[in-house]
């Protein structure tokens, strides 16, 4: 065996360029799939974060009914048992109350839908990152009276500075319609436009006071200590909250989630993709050398080699050169995925499309260690498949036909 | 004591409405420590002839009895084992493996029959020496002569002990000095080792120096003479 591994790894340099070229299609077609895997899962990431920390939280505790339809009496009915609950829960880091109610901004430039979100200032910024996304203003310790926190996409809409008067239209407890005029102390923008088009914040005794509630909540938004606890709160939360029921981030913004398990998907189709691609030019390549060879192979066959050794040899061929570009592909991927993982990709030229889908304009990759080892062995797997088909050639070549011209 | 035995050997082949008989009905005997050229014209028969003996080629109808063993009754990887245990070959293009050394090229022969490496090592430093080549051992066959690549395959085909050489026009690419070399070299393992050499030739000189000498015309045996 000894001797075939040292006649296959100096056949492997008999064709210096030839090689070159095979080594240099796998090492790129590794960096190209990892990096586009890592690229692809980074703003999967980056989108479910950016919607978990802006808003969504892991958990949220609503009254059953409120799920359905988001009417502002439908106010969490046991309120304090929940919240005993969750004080008591060391799976927890954080929550916040919130009181939401849909409305119309309006000003003299024109109105939109909105929707308005009550809360405790001090107690939102434990859970959400809005208070680190003002581009303008401060977060609701300003002023006195009314303050309100928009997004720059509805400023912009509304043609709306800071101090600025917005006049809030809802329906009240009573299901009257009331307006109260608030004044603009924040700007913020988030990842996701749409996002910073609709909500607004407001403290939770402001809104309380337009629409009659006194000490009702709709919402309570949980952070986990991990996001791989999200399902034990909410199980443990479920138990005995009759009434309202406890959902987590990917049951109420679903969208999230396929996406996740969508992009998990293609990665392997698009990894698939590349590898057939690299099977093709691994067995174009071999196959090219084993036609090259066919005198010496009629003459290895003529002086007794047998299939396997013939086989082994060309499988090995093969193998070396994989066991040489699936290395410097992976450490090529690593260096350039950790690089870009830090620093991040700036994809600001194509801000808006990315923003309109809740993703941020510099891209973090990121990759799993076991997607690294993962493609590592499926690389090596192809290498091997694709090695069969030039080897099954050796073998069937006729040793009085190869060695004619000797 | 007969190496080789061949009985009413046929060897058809069809090209287009044409039958054409390489070989038509070849009966030839070989015997230990031969010393053989086959000559004829192009076509005549010679190398199908050496391809059958060789166990490379399958005759259409015919026996092959070398060392009482029929070769039409082995399967391919009976045959493939049988030459490597059996038969030497020397071909016209010496076809070293152009990534081993002189000595690697020598010792591959050995390895697939699983020999010792002690035993290895000894039989081709050994058998190189015998050559002539003793000084080029750690050479790959682009660093070597037509002459000397030759002399490398002879080394390969000798270091199995096989109980006969078959030679395909071995001096067809060699000058006269490599070719008078490497004769001598052949008639003096010939007689030292007891190996039977059977060539397929066009060249005379190996002709004169042959102690037998068949000649084959349209696939049949024109004549067989010996010196």
């Amino acid at each position: 065996m000894s001797t075939l591994i040292k006649i296959a790894w100096r056949n492997v340099w008999r064709n210096k360029i030839r090689s070159g070229v095979v080594i240099i299609s796998i090492v790129l077609g590794i960096w190209a799939g990892l990096f586009v895997m890592a690229m692809t899962l980074g703003l999967n990431e980056q989108r479910m974060n950016g919607a978990i920390s802006t808003y969504l939280s892991h958990v949220q505790v609503h009254d059953a009914q409120y799920s359905k339809e988001q009417n502002i009496n439908y106010y969490i009915q046991n309120k304090e048992k929940i919240l005993n609950k969750i004080e008591s829960d060391n799976n927890i880091k954080a929550y916040a109350k919130r009181t939401i109610v849909t409305a119309m901004a309006a000003n003299s430039n024109g109105s939109y839908g909105v929707q308005i979100v009550g809360i405790n200032p001090a107690e939102e910024k434990k859970l959400t990152s809005i208070s680190d996304k003002l581009i303008e203003g401060t977060y609701l310790n300003k002023f006195k009276r009314n303050p309100i926190i928009i997004g720059n996409a509805l400023a912009d809409k509304l043609n709306l500075n800071l101090r600025s008067k917005i006049v809030i239209t809802l329906q009240d407890i009573n299901s009257n319609i009331v307006s109260t005029s608030f004044r603009v102390e924040g700007i913020f923008r988030t990842s996701s436009s749409m996002f910073d088009e609709a909500t607004l914040f407001v403290k939770m005794d402001d809104l309380e006071q337009i629409t009659g509630l006194s000490g009702q909540i709709h919402e309570i938004a949980i952070l986990a200590n991990s996001i791989d606890n999200t399902e034990k709160i909410k199980s443990d939360l479920n138990k005995d909250i009759l009434g309202s029921k406890a959902e987590t981030w990917s049951d109420i913004a679903p969208e999230l989630g396929y996406a996740n398990e969508m992009m998990s998907r293609f990665i392997y189709i698009f990894m698939g993709i590349i590898f057939l691609a690299l099977a093709f030019s691994i067995i174009n390549t071999m196959l090219m050398a084993v036609l090259e060879r066919r005198k010496e192979l009629g003459m290895l066959m003529s002086v007794g080699m047998n299939k396997s050794r013939i086989f082994s040899m060309i499988t090995l061929e093969t193998l070396f050169i994989s066991a040489l570009a699936t290395p410097i592909g992976m450490l090529l991927s690593f260096w350039t995925i950790s690089y870009f993982g830090e620093v991040g990709i700036d994809l600001s030229i194509v801000a808006k499309g990315l923003e309109s889908l809740g993703i941020g304009t510099r891209i973090y990759t990121f990759l799993p260690r076991q997607l690294y080892i993962n493609i590592t062995f499926l690389s090596l797997l192809v290498t091997f498949v694709s090695a069969l088909f030039p080897a099954r050639r050796a073998l069937k070549l006729n040793p009085v036909e190869a060695i004619k011209a000797l | 004591m007969n190496v080789i035995e061949t009985r009413n050997l046929k060897r058809y082949y069809q090209q287009g409405d044409f039958t054409v008989k390489a070989l038509n009905d070849v009966s030839l005997n070989f015997q230990d420590g031969e010393f053989t050229a086959i000559i004829g014209p192009s076509g005549s028969g010679k190398t199908t002839f050496l391809n059958a003996i060789g166990g490379l080629d399958t005759p259409n109808s015919g026996e092959i009895i070398i060392n009482k063993t029929d070769i039409s009754s082995l399967n391919q990887n009976q045959l493939i084992d049988f030459r490597l245990q059996n038969i030497g070959f020397v071909f016209q293009s010496y076809n070293l493996i152009p990534v081993l050394t002189a000595k690697e090229n020598v010792e591959f022969i050995m390895l697939m029959q699983e020999r010792e490496k002690s035993e290895r090592d000894k039989r081709s430093s050994q058998l190189l020496s015998q050559v002539g080549l003793e000084n080029e051992v750690e050479r790959r066959p682009s660093q070597l002569s037509g002459g000397q690549q030759q002399r490398v395959a002879v080394a390969r085909a000798l270091a199995s002990k096989p109980q006969f050489i078959l030679a395909d026009e071995p001096t067809a690419n060699l000058d006269s000095r490599s070719t008078n070399n490497l004769l001598d070299i052949m008639l003096k393992l010939n007689q030292e080792e007891d190996i039977t050499f059977i060539f397929s030739t066009h060249d005379q000189r190996v002709v004169d120096r042959a102690r037998r000498v068949i000649t084959l015309e349209d696939g049949k045996v024109l004549s067989d003479i010996i010196k």
